[in-house]
């Protein structure tokens, strides 16, 4: 009986440490929303989202986000117009023109794409498409538009990963029955195979949203960082990730809590992308 | 004195009543063989013997299996029940480990650390499987490279290692061919002397030269026990005598 | 080769969508596979000339900007954080595996929360950690609120090879060890965890890539400052923010080619070896 007695206490330690990534998540968003809420309740929910001036160290201080959210969708859609159709032409070409021992070689080279860390990413950023982007498009070069190419170009493991698995579960029957009818490969791929495979294709770009979303240090590195609301592609902006980043060193009282508010509202938009993600993951695995 | 007394056993996965009011004796030092056709329940009532259902949810019992009079369901240490009343497995499930370890693991799980003992342990429960001689040369090298065949005889030295006083084998030879299911065969014969064994088989011709005394089920009771010989030629239940003719199933 | 080419052409020319998807799949693969390419070869070129022997020197000065001390910070870090985070991962997909009924509550809320935790961008973490472990806690920069950052940040990478470890062990394995008489706490840490080894070590191996890798989370956490932490509550710099710091600053350019040459071969060799594991247990 002594040993029954060990594995009930185990089992209970088990449980207990597997609740534990619940109370990280619990006090994660306790934290965030509770350091962010003094600065809502001062400024006020619709001044704060709403509001286009951010000035926290002026005289008369503005603490307006707007430009922050507007520079990350912004960036956000420069990275999945380029990102996309790259990443679901690879996936396309991975999954079914890809003799295999090509394929020994260009997945893992596409895997190693992922691992890259962003201070890398920012640093070729820096480097490469920041000059390219002041010498064919003008202006200085740190920009939306050498952001976007940043992330469209980070996001692409993600897509091309996502959007290969789910192509590959669609059955080789579609397939074998578009060829049966006339149709060319490409076009039994692309008109059978690929709209299969949509919920996973798309789930792959909103995993591809979100991580450009969250993406901090690269955008930093490459994006200007001005707080402004603006639709020039060859002009700098700032997001919500780089607006924490890059204040919150020297900020103290309201400042620090509106700072800690734009990254409880980054989180709620991640929230709300990641349900949208796994509820075409549940469709997509239920389609086949 | 019976080893197994089973009395009015009934048994439940959810809503679905797989085994109906089931009473059975089985004597010691006997080969008993459950029949019946697929999903009759005769795997599941030599699993309520060692307890094995209690891992499957949903699995509620009725009733009482008294082993050497005393209720296993009651007051038992399930974990020394299993000491008891050892198993071999339909698929041959050697560890991921040597030869030696994987019978040591049993006599280890009931805290015997000598290694003299161990390896005293090892070659009698080996011998015992009739395999010592094709494993002697090889006790430490990994167990999953050996045969079907070798690996089941390996699995029943592992269950002989915790000295067990029934075995139970489910279906042992299904994953065999004839020559390791011969072997198999002898080897129960031979154990008999030194264990009661209770055994599943799809296989009537191995019923009939294995077994003491043969039982068959059919969608969830136990319809007839009799001797061997006196079941395969003289069945008083028409179903039974259907099945083993062959006529269904 | 000939009929085979003219072929195609017959059939490009009946469908003309055919040919530009083939194009645009050729084009895509290649710009992905060569801006791969093109940034190793980039940064190699410019960097591996000027890997000195001072760039490894054991202290930092302006002057000659070492990387010697974000390495050993970084290995650091990585030690610390799997001494934390691995018993914790490990031991939830225990639970969840071995342990929770089917489907039960607990189960369903506790997957819910790993991949909450999975999806929260690098600089939540980080706001996170400088709010609670640096503020609250009182921590400061230091050490110990990097460390306790990163942990909860790979506990749901961890947490979910090992699961899909342990559900890939055999069944059979644990029906032989209860068969036995072993109890669970045998049966799991004597035959399941050791056969799910090389699938967990796959799992671990990818989180050391992500915090080799790691900033945002760890800018107001650990610091930034250059040296290598001498106490569990005073700042450092892993190689990675050495990374961000010098590329910031604009002095040391090639010296940053050079710390990033260090950081992309530990990075790329740590997912190599990453692949390399879970290749062989495949094979298996």
């Amino acid at each position: 009986m002594n040993h029954h007695i060990k594995e009930k206490i185990a089992e209970y330690i088990f449980l207990a440490v597997a609740l534990s990534s619940v109370l990280a998540v619990v006090l994660i968003s306790v934290f965030i929303f509770a350091g962010g809420m003094p600065a809502i309740k001062e400024i006020g929910i619709t001044d704060f989202v709403f509001g286009t001036k951010w000035k926290p160290t002026a005289a008369a201080p503005y603490y307006g986000v707007a430009p922050m959210i507007v520079g990350s969708l912004l960036i956000t859609l420069g990275a999945v117009a380029i990102g996309v159709p790259m990443g679901i032409f690879s996936a396309v070409f991975l999954s079914d023109f890809c003799p295999d021992r090509l394929h020994r070689i260009i997945n893992p080279a596409v895997n190693l794409l992922a691992g890259i860390p962003s201070v890398i990413y920012g640093f070729f950023g820096i480097v490469i498409i920041v000059p390219f982007v002041r010498n064919v498009f003008g202006g200085n070069g740190n920009s939306i538009l050498a952001a976007s190419i940043l992330l469209g170009i980070m996001i692409l493991p993600t897509i091309v990963s996502v959007s290969q698995a789910a192509l590959r579960a669609v059955p080789s029957a579609y397939y074998e029955g578009a060829l049966a009818l006339g149709a060319t490969k490409e076009q039994a791929v692309f008109k059978v195979v690929l709209p299969a495979a949509k919920s996973g294709v798309l789930a792959g770009v909103i995993l591809g949203i979100g991580r450009s979303i969250g993406e901090t240090m690269a955008v930093q590195m490459v994006a200007g960082n001005q707080p402004r609301i603006t639709f020039d592609m060859t002009k700098g902006i700032r997001t919500m990730t780089t607006n924490i980043v890059l204040e919150m060193a020297e900020a103290a009282d309201l400042h620090r809590s509106a700072l800690i508010a734009t990254g409880a509202l980054l989180f709620l938009f991640i929230l709300i992308i990641n349900s949208m993600f796994f509820v075409l993951k549940r469709r997509m695995n239920s389609e086949h | 004195m019976n080893k197994f007394e089973i009395n009015n056993l009934d048994l439940h996965y959810g809503d679905f009543h797989a085994l109906k009011n089931i009473n059975m004796q089985i004597k010691p030092n006997t080969v008993t063989a459950f029949i019946g056709p697929s999903g009759c329940g005769k795997s599941t009532f030599l699993r309520t013997l060692n307890r094995m259902n209690d891992l499957v949810e949903g699995c509620r019992i009725t009733g009482e299996i008294l082993m050497d009079g005393k209720n296993i369901y009651e007051n038992t240490d399930v974990n020394m029940l299993r000491k008891d009343v050892g198993m071999v497995f339909q698929k041959p499930n050697p560890f991921p480990m040597s030869v030696y370890n994987n019978i040591a693991y049993g006599p280890r799980t009931h805290g015997i650390t000598k290694k003299a003992q161990l390896d005293e342990i090892v070659e009698k429960s080996l011998r015992d499987a009739a395999i010592w001689d094709e494993v002697k040369d090889r006790l430490h090298k990994s167990a999953l490279g050996l045969s079907g065949g070798q690996q089941q005889r390996l699995c029943i030295a592992r269950a002989l290692a915790v000295k067990p006083q029934v075995l139970l084998m489910d279906e042992p030879t299904s994953a065999l061919d004839p020559i390791s299911t011969a072997k198999v065969e002898d080897l129960v014969l031979e154990l008999k002397r030194d264990y009661t064994i209770v055994m599943v088989t799809h296989n009537m011709q191995q019923a009939m030269r294995a077994s003491d005394e043969t039982a068959f089920f059919l969608l969830g009771e136990m319809v007839e026990k009799a001797s061997t010989e006196r079941l395969f030629s003289a069945p008083q239940d028409k179903r039974c005598e259907d099945y083993i003719t062959g006529r269904f199933g | 080769m000939n009929t085979k080419i003219k072929q195609a052409m017959a059939t490009y020319k009946r469908s003309p969508f055919s040919f530009v998807m083939r194009l645009m799949l050729i084009l895509s693969i290649t710009f992905t596979v060569g801006m791969l390419a093109f940034i190793l070869v980039y940064i190699s070129a410019k960097g591996i000339p000027y890997l000195s022997k001072d760039l490894f020197s054991f202290s930092y000065t302006s002057e000659n900007v070492s990387m010697m001390p974000g390495i050993i910070t970084t290995l650091m870090m990585v030690a610390a954080s799997l001494f934390i985070s691995l018993p914790f991962g490990i031991l939830t997909a225990v639970y969840l595996v071995e342990y929770a009924p089917r489907g039960s509550r607990v189960v369903e809320i506790i997957r819910l929360t790993t991949e909450t935790l999975s999806g929260i961008p690098s600089i939540v973490y980080g706001l996170f950690g400088n709010i609670f472990f640096v503020t609250v806690l009182g921590w400061r920069y230091s050490f110990m609120a990097g460390v306790m950052t990163i942990s909860i940040m790979i506990l749901p990478l961890v947490m979910r090879t090992t699961e899909e470890a342990l559900i890939s062990v055999p069944d059979d394995w644990r029906q032989a060890s209860f068969g036995l008489g072993a109890g669970r706490l045998r049966t799991v840490f004597r035959i399941v965890l050791p056969s799910a080894v090389p699938g967990i070590l796959s799992g671990v191996i990818l989180a050391v890539g992500r915090i080799v890798g790691e900033t945002a989370a760890l800018i107001y956490t650990l610091g930034t400052m250059a040296k290598i932490p001498d106490s569990l509550f005073s700042s450092g710099r892993t190689l990675a923010l050495h990374m961000w710091v010098l590329s910031g600053e604009g002095l040391h350019i090639n010296q940053a080619y050079a710390t990033s040459v260090v950081l992309i071969v530990l990075v790329v060799g740590i997912n190599a070896l990453s692949g390399l594991v879970a290749n062989k247990l495949q094979k298996r």
